[in-house]
């Protein structure tokens, strides 16, 4: 009854080509910003950015990147991690060399350096598919985090090779660093996610996320009807790189402040991030952000519920929390294979029959 | 209407946890553990997660607190990994009337992380003999304690401690050492100070990095049987060490030539390997074994009550007694509070004062039930670490024992001081720090 586009007349070609075609989608979009941006700033605590919040902004935007490649492109990658310590890096040596840059820059910068390394070793797409691929981006993991940890002009030949932010400001407030308010870094990192969503969703819509997809469903048919492989490909690696080098700049300059590279970007997270893309939804915008969200919150709340609200032991709660996990992943994707972002339209779908379903 | 019961009582037992917690009327003491239980580091991070939990258990049974003041120890599973030990900082910072005092994150990687933060969120940071090691310059790090010494202080005692076997420092020229270390910043750590020593005294350093976690060494031991080092260090942690015992026994490497860092040194690192095992040394800065007072104490009055954190086996081993002394300076640190304070409503900005004038002597040592466990320790505004002493302990695989075969191991203060004042001054530097004034 209340999700129904029934009188809703396209009379333009661009409310016809609008990102959200159905008034209520719309309107719960613009919505649900509105509460981001205007509402959640004001209640935010240190608990909630530090813990919550941020990781999920910034998985999400690295899903949201991962997603552009796998999801929309087809080419399977193992090496978020490391990627995502192109952007980690980037950002720390551009810091370093050049105080007065804004922070901003230093994030976009930082994301087209990491472009530029995914181009490269987004290479050997055009000759290897699938499962090798996987061990060819896997081989790209494994060498940058070796960089990041053996070359020390990357960490300034610090003597632990860790690299900590030094403080930046925007319009006057202090955005990393230990002092940042917990709102500044909130919105400095919704600010990123929602304009490249933006982005994102308006590129998989147009004529370069459709090449993407027609290399994705069948690359052989897709050359034949004119789509151009070599760039395709590699423009999916640089977008797709692009986003992750910008989530790995925002996971250490605004989240965690100070990094060791082996550590938070070691293959577990090239993992965490591809299960996200695969539990929200392949070729899916919402998706990526749906399985960020399950995969970050889930483990914290579930943590949150079992040691403060049922009083078990914490080390207790964490082996049931990695089980009740697994039993989770595994089953959402019996109930659905196609993700979360599937279960959604599904639902949707529903409502708009509702109450009379035939 | 089965499950909506059970929802509902879930609910308001979710409701009703936390206000029991609050209910009691005495002053409570609010100290976050972050421990790991789990993962490649559980074997490392639960003795110790033990005998810090079981030392604020006595007290909370035997005194009821810390001169009347309970103590209400907040474990988090943080399981090493530096996201979930920032979420356990925040979700425990907070917590309790008094918030939470003091930290002991017992990982390098999470004390980098808290460094800064603890700063801005005034709660002190007792990284134990890890860390940071330019922290023990208290003008620059005034939230930060790493007494008894830092991982410069044991890098040069084991080099001295090589030095007396070899008969003198002049006889290090020409000799080789390897450093087997953890790929991170907790295994990079001694390095600065091993090359500067190396240059001094004239031997050979091989760097040998084991990658996280440390369950694959073959290449690493193959490549210490090719360069035949005459000592090996190690720096290892968890999982690695009991790995690195058994490939250095088999490839028959000396072991009484074999010195792990006083993080690998533990009952757990050498049983695995049996009788090859015999002879390996570490570093410490205590006694091992539960023959102290203190330990018949928690054995009568903690593991007879039955609310012993591990198994009553356990009490004793080397990283259960590091726990404990652990808690122990912490709980001085916070008596110094309280007197500073003349009260036992303390906030963390008054622990940390306390940890300032620190005073652990023997005579107070005794007191506590401890006699001849560790050295003494006296802080200062601008000394955060001290005495620095390291101690040689050695594995007897027959009796299953570790006996301390050489003590008061001395650094070389001249090497160091200068590299922590340094390193110090960059951190100053980086984070635009004014060195605050000392009186002393």
């Amino acid at each position: 009854m209340l999700y129904r586009e029934a009188g809703q007349f396209k009379t333009t070609y661009d409310a016809d080509q609008a990102i959200f075609p159905i008034a209520q989608d719309r309107w719960a979009v613009i919505a649900f910003a509105a509460i981001a941006f205007l509402v959640v700033p004001f209640f935010v605590n240190d608990y909630w950015t530090n813990a919550v919040l941020l990781p999920l902004l910034i998985y999400g935007l690295a899903a949201l990147g991962l997603n552009i490649l796998v999801g929309y492109c087809g080419q399977i990658s193992l090496g978020t991690g490391g990627f995502m310590a192109v952007g980690a890096f980037a950002s720390y040596k551009l810091m370093t060399s050049f105080p007065e840059l804004n922070i901003a820059i230093v994030v976009l910068l930082s994301g087209g350096a990491t472009a530029l390394v995914g181009v490269m070793f987004g290479l050997p797409s055009l000759r290897i598919k699938g499962f090798y691929l996987a061990v060819a981006t896997l081989a790209a993991q494994f060498f940058l985090v070796w960089l990041f940890n053996k070359v020390g002009w990357f960490y300034n030949y610090s003597a632990t090779g860790q690299i900590s932010v030094p403080e930046r400001s925007i319009f006057g407030l202090v955005v990393t660093g230990p002092t940042a308010a917990p709102w500044v870094k909130y919105l400095f990192c919704l600010s990123f996610l929602a304009l490249f969503g933006l982005i994102a969703k308006n590129v998989v819509r147009g004529r370069i996320g459709r090449n993407w997809m027609a290399i994705r469903d069948m690359d052989i048919a897709a050359e034949l009807i004119g789509v151009r492989p070599l760039q395709t490909k590699l423009s999916a690696f640089a977008f797709s790189s692009f986003y992750v080098g910008m989530a790995g700049s925002l996971l250490f300059t605004i989240y965690l402040g100070a990094i060791e590279v082996t550590e938070v970007f070691g293959i577990n997270v090239s993992f965490l991030v591809l299960f996200m893309v695969i539990i929200g939804g392949l070729g899916s915008i919402l998706g990526s952000f749906l399985g960020a969200t399950f995969l970050v919150l889930m483990p914290i709340f579930l943590k949150n519920f079992m040691v403060d609200g049922l009083g078990l032991l914490p080390v207790l709660a964490k082996h049931v929390e990695i089980l009740l996990m697994g039993l989770l992943i595994m089953g959402f994707l019996i109930v659905e294979p196609h993700g979360l972002a599937r279960m959604w339209q599904i639902l949707k779908e529903k409502f708009r029959l509702w109450p009379f379903p035939y | 209407m089965r499950l909506k019961d059970l929802a509902t009582g879930l609910a308001a037992l979710a409701i009703a946890a936390p206000i029991a917690a609050t209910a009691a009327s005495a002053y409570e003491l609010t100290i976050p553990s972050l421990v790991y239980r789990t993962g490649p580091y559980a074997p490392s991070g639960i003795p110790f997660a033990n005998g810090y939990a079981d030392y604020f258990t006595l007290l909370n049974e035997r005194d009821g607190g810390i001169n009347g003041a309970k103590i209400n120890v907040v474990e988090c599973e943080t399981a090493y990994n530096t996201q979930q030990g920032v979420e356990c900082y925040e979700n425990t910072k907070n917590q309790g009337e008094s918030g939470a005092l003091v930290y002991q994150p017992l990982s390098t990687g999470i004390s980098y992380q808290l460094i800064p933060k603890a700063e801005v969120d005034q709660i002190p940071i007792f990284t134990m003999g890890y860390g940071r090691t330019s922290a023990a310059d208290g003008t620059i790090f005034p939230w930060i304690f790493n007494p008894p010494g830092t991982y410069w202080d044991l890098a040069s005692g084991m080099v001295n401690y090589a030095a007396a076997i070899e008969g003198g420092h002049a006889n290090l020229s020409g000799k080789t050492l390897a450093l087997v270390y953890h790929n991170s910043a907790y295994g990079k750590e001694p390095i600065r100070t091993l090359e500067a020593l190396a240059e001094k005294h004239g031997f050979k350093l091989e760097l040998l990095p084991v990658d996280h976690p440390g369950q694959e060494q073959k290449a690493t031991w193959l490549q210490i049987r090719r360069l035949r080092p005459d000592w090996v260090f190690m720096w290892g942690w968890g999982v690695m060490n009991q790995v690195a015992v058994k490939e250095a026994a088999s490839i028959r490497f000396p072991m009484d030539r074999f010195i792990g860092n006083w993080w690998s040194g533990s009952e757990q690192d050498v049983l695995p390997t049996g009788g090859e095992a015999n002879g390996y040394l570490s570093g410490t800065f205590h006694a091992p074994g539960p023959d102290f007072p203190l330990h018949q104490e928690i054995l009568d009055k903690v593991y007879g009550a039955g609310k012993g954190a591990g198994e009553k086996e356990r009490v004793g081993e080397v990283l259960y007694n590091r726990g404990l002394i652990a808690a122990v300076w912490t709980v001085e640190a916070i008596r110094k509070a309280m007197e500073i304070k003349g009260s036992n409503e303390i906030k963390a900005s008054d622990v940390r004062d306390g940890f300032d004038q620190l005073k652990v002597d023997e005579a107070r040592l005794a007191e506590l039930g401890l006699p001849n466990f560790t050295y003494p320790v006296e802080l200062s505004c601008a000394s955060h670490s001290n005495p620095g002493t390291v101690l040689i302990q050695q594995w007897d695989a027959g009796a299953k024992k570790w006996n301390v075969i050489a003590s008061g191991i001395q650094p070389d203060r001249e090497v160091i001081d200068p590299l922590i004042a340094e390193d110090a001054a960059a951190y100053a530097k980086e984070a635009n720090i004014t060195p605050r004034e000392c009186n002393n």
